[in-house]
């Protein structure tokens, strides 16, 4: 018999420890119906690992990946930590991405040092707008944030193609519903010569470091967590929770409009209605596996992205589905989740001369 | 496993014996060889401070926890002990033995009727043992003299109701002993009497209970024996009959517990006045119209009443947490034009909310945090939007060495700390800047026998010092010993302050029950 316990505190090493036996507890798991497939189960992961690490072109591959996951992980994070449920992340992604082209695509003309910063600042403004409204919504009349946040995604996403298919359009374009280019003054630089990675990561970084500082250091993460933790006392100690979930929903609505401006002005150069394979998503699922930590969003990320570059390599080489990555994310999640469980609880088998068992752990 | 077959045991057989059961949590023993025996028809209190082990021991009664030595013997069918299967939740609830939490275990968004059978019906049939249910539960209804509305949903039941519907769960599980914790905690004096004339009922008919409290005087009103833990260890055993009050209550501490006394003390002006203020909508429960209230330096003013009169309403207003709708409040000479909880605080209103665990205390955050939270933003612990962690981890230093708040240190998170420790860093927040005003809300609620005779200590030294204290509370004991002069709530208006030497119980006790104090004397 199985029996858990919950565990007087929580032990530290084990907080660390839990999600990275989650990922190597995922990739056992995913190997069953890789085995079932018929792939050879060592060979399908060495190669997924050389193609996420394998070489400079994999690893700036499995960067370029990470950089917008990182952005809306780290959205996720601020409000999550608030208890504020940000769905929206997607459409607050493709209103940057919109804000960086509207701004960067030529209508205003100023060197690199202006324009970088300027589409940035667009970008995070429209992210963090789009996010103001439901936080009123939920603040004046109670409305659900998630329904609010993920219905908000769909709106945006039309909003932006009928944007492509109209006054946005590029008239070099042919009819393709997409943006003019960014121009070249707006361009985020690359990082590597002749790779895709660019500078957005540095933004990512610098983002993770920010909020971890403002979580860790700052009035605004203190009464952020407080609001998080139990908003009626901290209403009762006097913490102003309106403006404090406000603060949240733009820091976070805005976190997300940076992850779209790096994808437009970093690595597509222009707008399109596909530009992002549902990072706004994948941030929720960064977040979670990051058990909420800033800094920690950012190793979930290279985990994700690592895992469906290094996927979609592997199933170049031998064939298996690279499906295999949204399997391997999905058990990971599955297994922090579990992880959760374990730091919280101790687990014991309980025999039927249970005394004895009991000394022997104590 | 019906109610009073001939196979059950008779009245004064044992029926449960927990023997020389031990449990550790790491360093910390939290029960050692404890042993416990509970008769058929019999209330044993397990009394207690915090942190004693009653809740432990009712863990492991219960299969939560697996005892490192001991055994947990439960009369079986025949009526002779047997050995419960250990760790088993399972098991207990088939040996016959039912919890009432302290906290209910309700789902709120369910009838009392579905919660009570919720899990103990088949997926499949719904409809015909629904009606069986509904005949048994009535059947129990009727022979606890238990009266609830089964079929109104459990959100819109008052506290006293959710007790009842878990009692009734309980009995429902065929429940022969009855594990209650702290059950009186939450309910009004009413309530309690209402509770105990149902015990002794049930009792009668052979339920046996067994009562965790940490307050004497209703112990000794219910309980047929008293069992007394200390430290996770069993430090003495009465019968009620011979039950001295002293002695319990230095068994409970293992010291000398300090009576508190209430020196004369020198009314100074007045601090805060409300003028026929109304406060919320006229049509709620709990709403204020025209109250009229003076708190002056020097003195404590006492609120009587039964709960849900307008207490928490009045104690928002004090706290900056609600307007008035009509009237005046002036705090500290001037009217209130800004009803905002950190301008009260900084303006020297020191605030112990009535719920610690929802308004008090952030428990996801660590002590240190929590002392600091009403000042987050005063140059102290701030400056330019940076926390000043030195400052905030001297003064938690401070607050703990000073209030004796047991943690682990100024970084462990508060939800660890027991009900008492977390009162005593609520004190420490509020009362270390020397505040001019007290809000006490309820203050002792749910504490032990020592936390409460801190609490009160400090309200005094607060006294002393030349601050007014507005104390809310449901304790007849505490509001007498402490006030100078006591006003009684009912139905959203607050009599006139009466000094404490001129009123009586039974007054205050009409008082409560709505007559006029004419009426009254």
């Amino acid at each position: 018999m199985i029996r858990f316990e919950p565990r007087p505190e929580r032990n530290r090493l084990l907080r660390v420890a839990a999600p990275i036996g989650a990922a190597a507890a995922a990739l056992v798991l995913a190997a069953i119906p890789l085995a079932f497939a018929g792939a050879p189960v060592l060979r399908a992961y060495a190669l997924m690992f050389s193609g996420a690490f394998g070489s400079v072109f994999a690893l700036t591959e499995t960067l370029t990946r990470a950089t917008p996951l990182i952005l809306t992980g780290l959205a996720a994070v601020v409000a999550f930590r608030a208890k504020l449920w940000n769905i929206g992340l997607e459409g607050q992604l493709y209103a940057g991405a919109l804000a960086a082209v509207a701004v960067g695509s030529g209508a205003i003309m100023a060197p690199a040092g202006v324009m970088v910063p300027l589409v940035l600042i667009a970008g995070f403004a429209a992210g963090a707008l789009l996010m103001l409204g439901p936080a009123l919504l939920k603040l004046k009349f109670g409305a659900d944030e998630v329904v609010t946040t993920l219905l908000l995604n769909f709106v945006v996403i039309l909003f932006v193609q009928m944007m492509l298919e109209g006054p946005l359009q590029d008239p070099m374009s042919m009819g393709w519903p997409q943006s003019a280019p960014v121009v070249d003054e707006a361009v985020l630089p690359p990082l590597v010569e002749r790779m895709r990675l660019h500078s957005g990561l540095l933004v990512g970084l610098v983002a993770a470091a920010v909020v971890h500082v403002l979580f860790r250091h700052t009035v605004w993460g203190y009464e952020m967590r407080a609001v998080g933790e139990n908003a009626s006392a901290a209403r009762y100690a006097g913490i102003p929770v309106s403006g404090t979930l406000v603060r949240v929903a733009l820091i976070s609505g805005g976190l997300a409009g940076l992850a779209g401006v790096g994808e437009v002005a970093g690595l597509k150069g222009y707008l399109t209605a596909d530009l992002s394979p549902g990072f706004g998503y994948a941030g929720i699922v960064v977040a979670m596996l990051a058990a909420l930590s800033p800094l920690g969003a950012v190793l979930a990320a290279v985990f994700v992205a690592a895992v469906f570059v290094g996927a979609d390599s592997m199933s170049r080489a031998i064939g298996v589905s690279s499906y295999l990555a949204d399997l391997v994310v999905a058990l990971s999640l599955l297994c922090v989740l579990v992880g959760g469980f374990v730091t919280r609880y101790r687990i014991r088998r309980v025999t039927r001369h249970h005394a004895t068992a009991g000394r022997e752990r104590a | 496993m019906t109610h009073g077959t001939a196979a059950e045991p008779a009245a004064g057989e044992a029926v449960l014996s927990l023997r020389g059961i031990t449990k550790r949590f790491g360093s910390l023993v939290a029960n050692e060889a404890v042993d416990l025996d509970v008769r058929r028809g019999e209330v044993v209190a397990l009394l207690g401070e915090n942190g004693a082990g009653k809740t432990t021991l009712m863990n492991i009664l219960f299969g939560h926890y697996v005892a490192d030595e001991g055994d947990v013997l439960v009369a079986g069918e025949g009526g002779d002990l047997q050995e419960l299967d250990a760790g088993s939740p399972r098991a207990a609830l088939a040996a016959g033995i039912g919890m009432v939490h302290q906290h209910f275990t309700l789902a709120e968004n369910l009838s009392g009727f579905e919660n009570i059978i919720l899990g103990t019906q088949g997926l499949l049939d719904l409809s015909v043992s629904r009606r069986g249910a509904r005949r048994k539960l009535e059947a129990l209804m009727r022979e606890a003299g238990l009266d609830v509305a089964l079929d109104r949903q459990v959100s819109r039941l008052s506290v006293g109701e959710k007790q009842r519907i878990e009692i009734l769960k309980a009995l429902y599980r065929d429940a022969r002993i009855l594990v209650m914790d702290e059950p009186t905690a939450v309910l009004t004096p009413q309530e309690v009497e209402r509770l105990f004339e149902t015990l002794r009922r049930l009792t009668s008919g052979g339920l046996s209970v067994i009562f965790i409290a940490h307050k004497l005087s209703e112990v000794l009103a219910i309980a047929d024996r008293i069992v007394v833990l200390r430290g996770g260890r069993k430090v003495g055993e009465t019968a009620r009959s011979v039950a001295d009050r002293r002695l319990i209550a230095e068994m409970m501490v293992g010291r000398h517990v300090p009576t508190t006394r209430r020196e004369p003390g020198r009314r100074g002006g007045v601090l805060l006045e409300l003028r026929d203020v109304s406060s919320g909508e006229p049509s709620d429960r709990g709403a204020l119209t025209e109250v009229s209230l003076a708190v002056a330096a020097g003195e404590i003013i006492g609120i009587a009443g039964v709960s849900g009169n307008g207490q928490s309403r009045l104690s928002a207003l004090v706290a900056g947490l609600a307007r008035p709708r009509g009237g005046v409040l002036r705090l500290f000479g001037s009217e209130v034009s800004h009803h905002d909880p950190r301008r009260f605080a900084a303006a020297g209103v020191a605030r112990i909310p009535e719920d610690r665990h929802h308004d008090g205390i952030i428990g996801g955050m660590t002590v240190a945090e929590n002392v600091v939270v009403e000042e987050i933003r005063a140059k102290d612990y701030s400056r330019w939007g940076f926390l000043r962690k030195k400052a905030i981890r001297s003064r938690a230093e401070a607050a703990i060495r000073g209030y004796d708040v047991r943690c682990q240190g100024p970084d462990a998170p508060a939800r660890q700390l027991s009900g008492g420790n977390m009162q005593k860093l609520i004190l420490a927040r509020v009362l270390d800047r020397a505040p001019r005003l007290v809000l006490a809300n309820q203050p002792t609620r749910g504490l032990d026998v020592g936390a409460q005779s801190e609490v009160h200590r400090r309200l005094l030294e607060a006294r002393a010092r030349g601050a007014g204290v507005l104390l809310i509370s449901e304790d007849l004991d505490e509001l007498l010993s402490l006030s100078d002069r006591v006003a009684v709530m009912h139905g959203g208006r607050l009599s006139e302050a009466i000094e404490t030497e001129r009123v009586g119980r039974t007054t205050l006790g009409l008082m409560m029950a709505g007559h006029g104090r004419e009426e009254a004397a």
